[in-house]
């Protein structure tokens, strides 16, 4: 009767760290999607303040076609993007010809003493603040969940409970990085 | 709070023995009404806290320097942005209230605002953001709560050994009970402040973890330690949710402090860096 009773607890306890692994590795899954999902909230963002940025400057330097032409690409292809390592990757690639439409500013100070123009550079600074904020999270809840998948005792049931993978941190390039430090650079 | 809890059962525990059945009544009554005042200022202790201070709550164009970093900053944490409020004071001091992150409040002064760069501003904010994160508001409402409660308890108990017949009671056991009642309070009230300060390092650790660069936290900090933080209205039951001691130095000695002293605020954010 006394082997009954320990081997039903000693059931009940095993499910019940069970039971605690795999929802704290689902509710950190859960987080990390959420947090990917802020982020391309935030770029879509910036992305949709692109069109405005574009024709504002077009209006004083309409012969730097290629500059346009460019970023109108990057924008495309950055808004189609899927998955971590492709948003990304698109991400950086848009940042680059960010820097060229903005070099193509500096030449024209009537454009850069605009009203409008400085309104849309104040946008889109607090929104790269925000995408870099948003970035910061989302590496955080993944941190946090590849950390709890490998470490004992979690990660002798992680394999078997369906989490078999890390996830991916929002890398950027090393060649981005300057880009990140100073997302956009709108120094005059 | 575990050892909170356990001093107020104990407390609870002793009283019972000593007074099984005479006046219980009243007791229970007082007992009731305490934690009804408790609930109420769980839920109210916000709105108090900042009618008591005078605050008054800004939108994104009111302050739109202000308000983006709090938004910012509660993307990085991912917590939602919580109401902003500036109080009217030349002392540079800031506090966070809200029981949860979803009804929480943080407010700054003036003088805050006047005085930090946006590095420092930053992670001032960053630390008050911390305190909602770790829910410290609610755990030091909860501690404050009990030590009201443990307070009624040994008044309750004082009382009751000066008034009661004594002819079931042995006078050690009274003694004790008279021992117990005056020193819990004040035990109780040591236990809270060093919640208090505890908690005040970990919003320190949360909100550097938070900016990555703990030198704005730390070099606000300085800056405050020289300007003096103590503001227009001097209020002993708000002073905890403050960032910095918002009460006249003089007559608190360190022990009964809310918070750390700002050296070793700084010294441990300083030292944040460079061990690996």
């Amino acid at each position: 009767m006394t082997i009954a009773i320990i081997v039903i607890v000693a059931v009940v306890l095993i499910g019940i760290v069970v039971a605690v692994m795999y929802n704290s590795l689902v509710t950190l899954n859960q987080q990390s999607s959420e947090a990917f999902s802020d982020i391309k909230v935030q770029l879509k963002r910036r992305y949709d303040l692109i069109p405005n940025l574009v024709s504002a400057v077009k209006g004083y330097a309409k012969h730097e076609s290629t500059v346009f032409k460019e970023v109108t690409e990057a924008r495309e292809k950055a808004l189609g993007a899927n998955g971590v390592a492709e948003t990304a990757k698109a991400d950086g690639d848009f940042q680059k010809t960010m820097k060229s439409l903005f070099a193509v500013a500096e030449a024209y100070p009537d454009l850069k003493a605009s009203d409008n123009f400085q309104k849309l550079q104040d946008e889109i600074t607090d929104t790269e603040d925000k995408i870099q904020a948003a970035r910061r999270f989302y590496n955080g809840v993944v941190r946090d969940f590849n950390t709890k998948r490998t470490t004992f005792p979690t990660n002798v049931l992680a394999g078997s409970l369906g989490f078999k993978e890390d996830k991916e941190f929002y890398a950027v390039d090393e060649s981005e990085a300057e880009a990140i430090e100073k997302p956009v650079d709108v120094k005059f | 709070m575990m050892l909170f809890l356990v001093f107020v059962a104990a407390l609870i525990y002793l009283f019972s023995y000593l007074f099984a059945g005479k006046s219980s009544g009243v007791f229970y009554g007082g007992l009731i009404g305490s934690t009804i005042y408790v609930i109420v200022a769980y839920y109210s202790g916000s709105k108090m806290a900042l009618a008591m201070n005078r605050a008054q709550e800004i939108q994104k164009k009111d302050n739109p320097r202000l308000y983006r970093m709090v938004e910012n900053l509660a993307i990085t944490e991912g917590l939602p942005t919580p109401k902003v409020y500036i109080m009217n004071d030349p002392a540079p001091n800031a506090f966070a209230t809200g029981r949860d992150p979803r009804s929480s409040v943080v407010c700054v002064t003036t003088g805050l605002l006047e005085l930090m760069n946006d590095k420092e501003l930053e992670g001032v904010l960053a630390h008050e953001l911390g305190h909602i994160k770790n829910y410290d508001i609610r755990v030091t409402m909860i501690a404050f709560a009990l030590t009201v409660v443990i307070s009624f308890i040994a008044d309750m108990i004082l009382r009751f050994t000066i008034f009661s017949d004594r002819e079931n009671n042995s006078p050690a056991t009274l003694l004790l009970g008279i021992f117990a009642a005056i020193l819990a309070p004040i035990v109780a009230t040591f236990i809270q402040l060093a919640i208090s300060r505890r908690r005040e390092y970990l919003a320190d650790a949360t909100g550097a973890l938070a900016t990555r660069y703990p030198e704005g936290l730390a070099s606000a900090l300085e800056k405050i330690g020289k300007a003096g933080s103590a503001t227009k209205v001097q209020n002993s039951s708000t002073a905890h949710l403050f960032f910095a001691n918002p009460l006249k130095k003089g007559s608190i000695s360190n022990l009964f402090s809310t918070h750390p002293p700002i050296k070793d605020r700084v010294a441990r954010l300083r030292s944040m860096g460079t061990h690996a």
